[in-house]
């Protein structure tokens, strides 16, 4: 977490991708995902400059859909907020 | 079995992925794609008929065979488990990455979806990198076509550096060319591709690296592996691997001094780049998946970028807020409904249709003279049984499968799961455990079975102990008998039916909350833990095929299932029937048995002889019922009833009230899985520990339940 909070100090225009509001676009440009997580999230195809869209919320909010490389994946906003996007 | 040049010498070491080929010269070809691409339908296409499915060797995870015939060459074509990868980050992944490497296949067709191929190039990509021998198959090119999306296949051929056919496996579009290309590469001589198959070109310290342990590794690994893959993976970290290594070609790689010495240098020249594990690994996978995006941008063209506008339109009601869980609950309704109403006259038909042939054989063996006990043993023990649970349970399923594989057609389960996975989450489990519970309707061990979907230990876990929480087939005619006979009763008319749907519904409602609750119990004690990663794929809605739909469900599910229901009824119908005819001071053995459980039963709201018929019902929770009323007419043998209200005032008589049902009805819901839901427990968990847990937890929530509610109602004088 702390790395993180590193990361929005040097770079206010990144926002989680689990802030990023549905409709919207954004670039993935740092992903902070650990272990496990990470190589999930590298297998979806989500590597630095991906184009991510905030498709659309679950009925409880979370998870979210997003629109990765053509596919359509869930993710929670723990998953989520560990990738690192410039809004579009 | 006809080996090739391949498979004989140092392999026969370690034990090696079992794949017979049944006629010699036979060429094996491994089926590998990501899900949801149609790779089974290309399977089914091409094999027909000839096909079973195994057991890898050690692992769980399934696999199908089946053999073609082409150009005067046969082939068996195995079905690899479908993954995005080759990373073996799962059982799956694992078992396809071994199968390609260790499994000797002569070619390997990827199935790709052309309406998102580039997602698809990421596994293409991966198995280039292992072998050259690949045909890739552009499947769903119809559903392409239809979305505006085009793909220039002779530039993704000439990209790729193999053949790749285009199909339509659904209409059988394609699959002739594709054998076609399968039959060439097969034939072609070991090392002479016609064009060279694409290597992905890394960091230049990563190619250092590699280039380093490439001689020391062709030595070693004598052309079994591809020597920059092996280096590659070794480079990365990848334990599995070697793991593998040592089990299929029978030595350790890294305990040859040559590799070791090779491997210590690359590994300098990384650490002298400032590249450690993690960034080399996010190295080589962008690495992939850039190419594919750039393989993507030369091969695809999409006339309008919103080609999945109507998905997006569905999704936005389906998932919605207000409608998402409304929607959900009313076509599990429906479902519900379809299948009470619809199986009521089959059953009937098929009951009478049974018992008929059970009076001619009660009329052969009194003509032959046979002795009573034999006939009352295989007739009106075995038999009886035998039709009983074919007649209530045969028509259910051949109605509810075929609905519940309508969905999954569709690709609205993955939906289900979306919308109720913050549930799951708050309970420390996977979204993916939904899926797992609606295949548990059908039956707990095809849901047990199911919970493999779920990739990490822990929440499978949960979901296998779980999942007979949901009241499987044999279950709900028990459910739906009570519930007539007690509360849907008072109507009369079109609405009873509706009525029972309601409450059945309601029964699964709480059967689902126990599940989310017990899921948490469990998480916050014995498998205490963090939720782990969670990533669900939302696939394209597609139009399904309902002509496949019936075969499948018919054959697949509703067959096996009731063939497995019939192998444990016709021994459980003999030994019930030996029970209540074994008389010892006057009373049956069954009878002594109800009685001595009967304080404890009344506890918990019933009595002696449901608690018993529970126990007997072990083989096959339909017989429940069917075993009461015999405990209450003390006739030896299963009583068919003509009708619920003869039924109603036989139970009334026994002293059943609505507190009876009412915990007969929980009971039902929660207690032991049946014996093959047992039996498969302990085959996916590999432990009797964890099949002993399985047993304990719904039966202890079951008696739980069913004492506090018994408690309250007398308490409060309401019965």
């Amino acid at each position: 977490m702390k790395q993180n909070a590193d990361l929005y100090m040097k770079h206010d225009q990144f926002i989680p991708l689990s802030f990023l509001p549905t409709g919207k676009k954004a670039r993935v440009r740092a992903l902070m995902s650990k272990g496990i997580s990470r190589r999930r999230m590298l297998d979806l195809g989500l590597i630095l400059d991906t184009e991510v869209e905030a498709l659309q919320k679950s009925p409880f909010g979370d998870p979210v859909a997003y629109l990765v490389r053509g596919a359509v994946i869930a993710l929670r906003s723990e998953e989520a907020s560990d990738i690192l996007v410039e809004a579009m | 079995m006809g080996l090739t040049k391949q498979s004989t010498g140092s392999s026969v070491l370690g034990f090696k992925p079992h794949i017979e080929r049944q006629h010699p010269g036979q060429k094996i070809i491994a089926l590998a794609g990501n899900p949801n691409v149609g790779k089974s339908t290309v399977f089914n296409s091409l094999t027909g008929m000839r096909q079973h499915t195994g057991n890898w060797p050690g692992k769980t995870v399934s696999i199908a065979q089946g053999s073609f015939f082409h150009k005067g060459v046969h082939f068996l074509l195995v079905d690899i488990p479908g993954t995005y990868s080759l990373m073996a980050n799962s059982v799956e992944e694992g078992v396809a990455r071994d199968f390609i490497c260790f499994g000797d296949p002569d070619a390997v067709i990827v199935v790709t979806d052309a309406t998102c191929l580039e997602r698809n190039l990421n596994l293409v990509l991966q198995v280039l990198e292992v072998t050259g021998n690949v045909v890739v198959c552009v499947n769903l090119i119809d559903d392409a076509r239809r979305r505006k999306i085009r793909i220039d296949l002779e530039e993704l051929s000439r990209l790729l550096g193999v053949t790749v056919a285009g199909t339509s496996a659904r209409s059988g579009k394609g699959l002739d060319r594709l054998m076609d290309e399968v039959w060439t590469v097969t034939h072609e001589k070991p090392g002479c591709c016609r064009g060279s198959p694409l290597k992905i070109r890394y960091h230049e310290a990563v190619e250092s690296a590699v280039g380093l342990m490439e001689p020391s590794l062709e030595a070693a690994l004598n052309k079994k592996l591809c020597a920059r893959w092996t280096a590659l993976r070794l480079l990365e970290g990848d334990e599995n691997l070697l793991e593998s290594i040592r089990n299929y070609l029978g030595y350790d790689l890294l305990a040859l001094e040559a590799v070791s010495n090779s491997f210590q240098k690359a590994r300098k020249i990384l650490i002298d780049a400032g590249i450690d594990q993690d960034l080399f690994r996010d190295i080589i996978v962008s690495g992939i998946v850039r190419k594919a995006e750039e393989i993507s941008r030369r091969v695809v063209a999409m006339e309008e970028p919103g080609h999945y506008t109507r998905d997006r339109k569905i999704d936005r009601v389906l998932t919605s807020r207000t409608w998402g869980i409304p929607i959900m609950i009313a076509m599990l309704g429906v479902i519900l409904w379809i299948t009470i109403t619809g199986a009521n006259y089959p059953s009937a038909l098929l009951a009478d249709a049974l018992f008929w042939v059970e009076d001619q054989m009660t009329a052969l063996f009194l003509s032959i003279g046979a002795p009573a006990w034999l006939h009352g043993l295989l007739v009106t023990g075995m038999y009886r049984t035998l039709a009983w649970v074919v007649s209530v349970m045969l028509p259910p399923m051949a109605i509810f499968f075929p609905l519940f594989t309508l969905l999954e057609d569709l690709g609205y389960l993955p939906r289900v799961a979306f919308n109720l996975d913050s549930f799951f989450k708050k309970a420390c489990a996977h979204g993916k455990q939904a899926l797992t519970m609606c295949m548990g309707f059908g039956c707990n061990a095809a849901g047990v079975v199911g919970c493999r979907i779920i990739d990490s230990p822990r929440e499978r876990l949960i979901a296998t102990i779980t999942n007979s929480f949901v009241p499987c087939n044999g279950r709900f005619p028990t459910l739906i008998a009570i519930i007539t006979m007690f509360f849907a009763g008072i109507i009369e008319g079109p609405f009873r039916s509706v009525i029972s749907a309601l409450m059945l519904t309601g029964v699964i409602l709480l059967g689902v909350m126990m599940t989310l609750l017990v899921s948490r119990i469990l998480s916050r004690t014995i498998l205490k833990g963090l939720p782990s990663s969670f990533t669900l794929e939302l696939p394209p809605y597609r139009k399904p095929q309902v002509g496949r739909i019936l075969v499948r469900s018919l054959l697949d599910r509703t067959l096996f299932v009731l063939g497995r229901a019939v192998a444990v009824a016709a021994p459980a119908g003999m030994v019930i029937w030996a029970m209540s005819n074994i008389h010892i001071g006057g009373l049956s053995l069954l009878s002594h048995c109800a009685g001595f459980l009967d304080p404890f039963a009344r506890l918990i709201g019933m009595d002696g002889c449901i608690i018993m018929a529970f126990i007997l019902g072990f083989p096959a929770n339909e017989i429940v019922i069917p075993l009461v009323i015999m405990s209450y007419m003390s006739t030896g043998s299963m009583m068919e009833f003509e009708s619920l209200v003869r039924l109603r005032e036989l139970l009334a008589a026994n002293g059943w009230t609505w507190l009876t049902a009412v915990c007969v009805m929980l009971f039902s819901l929660m207690h032991w899985p049946c014996s093959t839901t047992c039996l498969t427990i302990r085959k996916e968990t590999q432990s009797w520990k964890w099949t002993l847990i399985s047993f304990l937890v719904p039966t202890a929530a079951g008696i739980l339940i069913c004492f506090i509610t018994a408690s309250v109602a007398r308490l409060l004088g309401l019965s």
